[in-house]
């Protein structure tokens, strides 16, 4: 036993001290969210993208890239667009796509979310689609499944990547390829939303601004460090933006005593004529659906030539095929 | 005749001077005048010779949760942590809610124990905030204080029925501060990380309310009121501003407040997860000054095991807590006392002699004639906290893999050794012949 009077160290530096070993981030059969990837991973993966739109369009024959890979889609939390948008993708590139039934599964009777994960695994699914309402549910099941790659299809109120990219593919052709200098208005509940997570963390990484406004009580606390800047009113937002998304207004807000009313919320921040008309003459209008018409956005704006909404759908599901093929290759790396 | 058990060459917790410290019949004797033929002499030049430690926040888990900790293993990491006393929270299944649950936990500490267990019972029947417990007669079975931890008394009638009941008791009710309206669903603090990760935040404001609000209720009752603890800077300031009053309202802290902020909840480590949660750095620093300045009555650990299935579950999903027993002590002189926030002799008064007047528990000293409570510790070892060498059945630490800087060599309670360090070698003791000694 030695008793050396040795010179004091200065305190370890506060870490996360995490048992984690490597981050799932940076290992690329997942997609865990935009923050924190690369401009090069995110111009890279639009760049495919849009390549992949326009052979989605031509009408072609399915492909072959992911012959062998079986994609479980695991919607723990209800979705239409997004589930359906990644079963098209992966049946185009040639997947077997296989789709998890929460309400009717073992989940119900008091199985784990991870042991249920564990059973796909064992069955041979490589990739696993997942939408949860548990923020950090992917990153979880990435960090304690071994062979499957992870993409995250909506995690609670964290981030939504494949939402995000498509965001950017539409702002990219509506912003001719230029995100410097560029800035999108988000209106509404921020602090619920896992699609104004991804788009300013997808944004501000490509060198666009992001501002954001709402209601006191959906706007999380110090959301600046997100990297965006918070505007007053929706007008402040608007004036000169290059485009406005418009964020989903749940019922349940009312309830919960974040919000008087929808009229309230309608008149006070609804995206309407009168305020598309302060942004740029070329601003488009974008919503990520399904849109509470008359609430959030004004029914004929979402109808009218600014809207991309549609776009957007159609970009959800090329940006999906390239988000596969991603993990796919980094699946096939790896084993 | 029992051996006599001296600790040679040893410093003194408070006066930083060489000594030597004998122990015989369980309490510390008068150094003999001649030789003795029977000592075991611990000789460890630089180690620190001090009073027990006592933690006033523990969650031992028995009855009922025996699969994250027993009275046994709760109280063996205690006694691997430098701690010879522990106060246990009522939060078991069943509740500690009656005389006969605190005399079974007495019971139960009696056979199994390695420290002293001092019972803490509920507030509340059930710990639902509904009805008083029966406070008087657990007082008089030997409960310490009383508190709903793991739950606030949501009701502000409510804490004052319990607070003007329990005065003729003389015990202080712990209050776990938290405005349950505020609480919500929260996860952790609310601040940039649960911005960035997309999780329920925990505000500053829904303990430092219930904080002012229980100042207020013990000047309006004249009970005591001892404040658990405490994480955020508002709630210094109100335990503050309680003493400025003259309030009877005293307060703890705990080793990850003054050592951690919410950024160690990195990407969902759910071993950043705790009730009052890791706050910001500026919440930090004020911990540390509140500790400099006083403020602070106490240290405890809030020492809360879970199963390692438990923690592993999502985030959201996983149990609130960590365990604290057994880094309690290198985590005080590693990010306070080394760094030079506090003197040693201050940083273990907060561990020993200040819990101990705050629960009325019989004082330890090193004098002779004091229960032989002791723990011997060298304040300059290096060692690397393995969870998987814990005593505790609980793994849940932040710490794992950290080197810290402070080491428990040996822990003596009544004169007996609860914790010897695996490099405490009894091969090596000294069986002294006569006058080996002045």
């Amino acid at each position: 036993m030695t008793m050396s009077a040795s010179v004091m160290p200065a305190p370890a530096p506060v870490s996360s001290g995490s048992f984690s070993g490597q981050s799932p981030a940076s290992d690329e059969r997942h997609l865990l969210g935009l923050e924190g990837m690369s401009r090069d991973a995110l111009l890279g993966l639009l760049e495919d993208a849009a390549l992949e739109r326009e052979w989605l369009r031509s009408g072609a024959p399915n492909r072959a890239d992911l012959a062998g890979c079986s994609v479980m889609l695991a919607f723990i939390e209800d979705s239409t667009r997004t589930r359906m948008s990644f079963e098209v993708a992966a049946r185009r590139m040639g997947a077997n796509a296989l789709t998890f039934n929460a309400s009717a599964s073992s989940l119900n009777k008091g199985e784990t979310l991870l042991d249920t994960m564990r059973l796909f695994e064992a069955m041979g699914a490589q990739l696993l689609v997942l939408r949860h309402n548990m923020s950090g549910a992917p990153a979880y099941l990435a960090r304690h499944l071994r062979a499957t790659g992870v993409i995250n299809a909506g995690d609670g109120m964290h981030e939504h990547p494949t939402q995000g990219l498509l965001d950017l593919l539409t702002l990219r052709d509506a912003w001719n390829g230029e995100f410097e200098g560029r800035r999108l208005a988000i209106v509404g509940d921020i602090v619920h939303s896992r699609v104004a997570r991804s788009a300013i963390a997808g944004l501000t990484t490509m060198g666009a601004s992001v501002t954001v406004c709402g209601p006191g009580t959906l706007l999380p606390h110090d959301v600046e460090s997100l990297g965006c800047t918070v505007a007053p009113t929706v007008e402040d937002a608007m004036e000169d933006a290059d485009g406005v998304m418009a964020l989903r207004i749940q019922k349940e807000r009312m309830e919960g005593g974040l919000l008087p009313s929808l009229v309230e919320y309608a008149r006070e921040w609804g995206v309407n004529h009168e305020r598309v008309a302060l942004m740029k003459p070329a601003a488009v209008v974008m919503h990520p659906g399904p849109v509470n018409r008359g609430v959030e956005l004004q029914a004929s704006v979402a109808d009218s030539a600014r809207s991309v909404i549609l776009d957007q759908v159609a970009n959800g599901v090329a940006v999906r095929c390239s988000v596969l093929k991603r993990s796919w290759l980094a699946w096939k790396e790896m084993a | 005749m029992s051996t006599m058990t001296l600790f040679k060459n040893v410093v003194h917790w408070k006066t930083g001077e060489k000594v030597t410290v004998a122990v015989e019949d369980g309490v510390v004797v008068s150094l003999p005048k001649r030789g003795h033929e029977h000592a075991r002499v611990l000789e460890f030049t630089g180690a620190v010779l001090a009073p027990g430690l006592v933690d006033l926040h523990v969650h031992l888990r028995e009855p009922g949760q025996s699969g994250k900790e027993t009275i046994e293993t709760g109280t063996r990491a205690a006694a691997a942590g430098g701690f010879t006393a522990v106060a246990c929270m009522p939060n078991t299944v069943p509740v500690v809610d009656t005389p006969a649950w605190v005399e079974w936990v007495l019971h139960r500490a009696k056979g199994a124990g390695y420290t002293r267990v001092y019972p803490i019972a509920a507030v509340t029947q059930g710990q639902k905030g509904e009805q008083l417990a029966p406070l008087q007669a657990m007082a008089r079975a030997g409960a310490v204080a009383f508190s709903d931890d793991g739950h606030p008394v949501a009701s502000a009638a409510m804490m004052r029925r319990a607070l003007e009941y329990a005065r003729n008791t003389g015990l202080p009710i712990i209050g776990h501060e938290e405005d349950p309206t505020l609480r919500v669903d929260g996860v952790m603090n609310e601040g940039f990380t649960a911005t960035r990760l997309g999780l329920r935040g925990l505000p500053n404001a829904a303990e430092s309310i219930m904080c002012r609000r229980d100042a207020d209720l013990a000047e309006l009752t004249g009970g005591r009121v001892h404040l658990a603890h405490l994480s955020a800077a508002q709630s210094f300031d109100a335990l503050r501003d309680a003493k400025r009053r003259g309030l009877p309202v005293t307060g703890e802290t705990c080793p990850h407040y003054w050592v951690l902020t919410d950024e160690a909840v990195g990407d969902y480590d759910t071993h950043a997860k705790m009730n009052p949660p890791l706050r910001s750095e500026v919440d930090r620093a004020a911990c540390i000054a509140a500790i400099v300045d006083g403020t602070i009555d106490c240290f405890a650990t809030d020492h809360a095991p879970h199963t390692s299935d438990e923690k592993a579950r999502p985030f959201a999903e996983a149990p609130f807590g960590i365990v604290g027993l057994e880094t309690a002590l290198a985590l005080t002189l590693t990010y306070l006392v080394h760094p030079g926030h506090l003197p040693l002799a201050r940083a273990l008064e907060l561990w020993t002699d200040a819990p101990r007047r705050l629960f009325n528990l019989p004082e330890v000293d090193l004098e002779p004639g004091s229960e032989a409570d002791l723990v011997l510790f060298d304040p300059n070892a290096e060692w690397t906290v393995d969870p998987d060498l814990f005593f505790s059945k609980g793994r849940n630490t932040p710490f794992a893999g950290w080197s810290v800087k402070g080491r428990v060599l040996a822990t003596m309670m009544g004169g007996r050794f609860t914790h010897l360090a695996p490099e405490v070698d009894f091969e090596h003791q000294l069986v002294l012949p006569a006058r080996d000694q002045k």
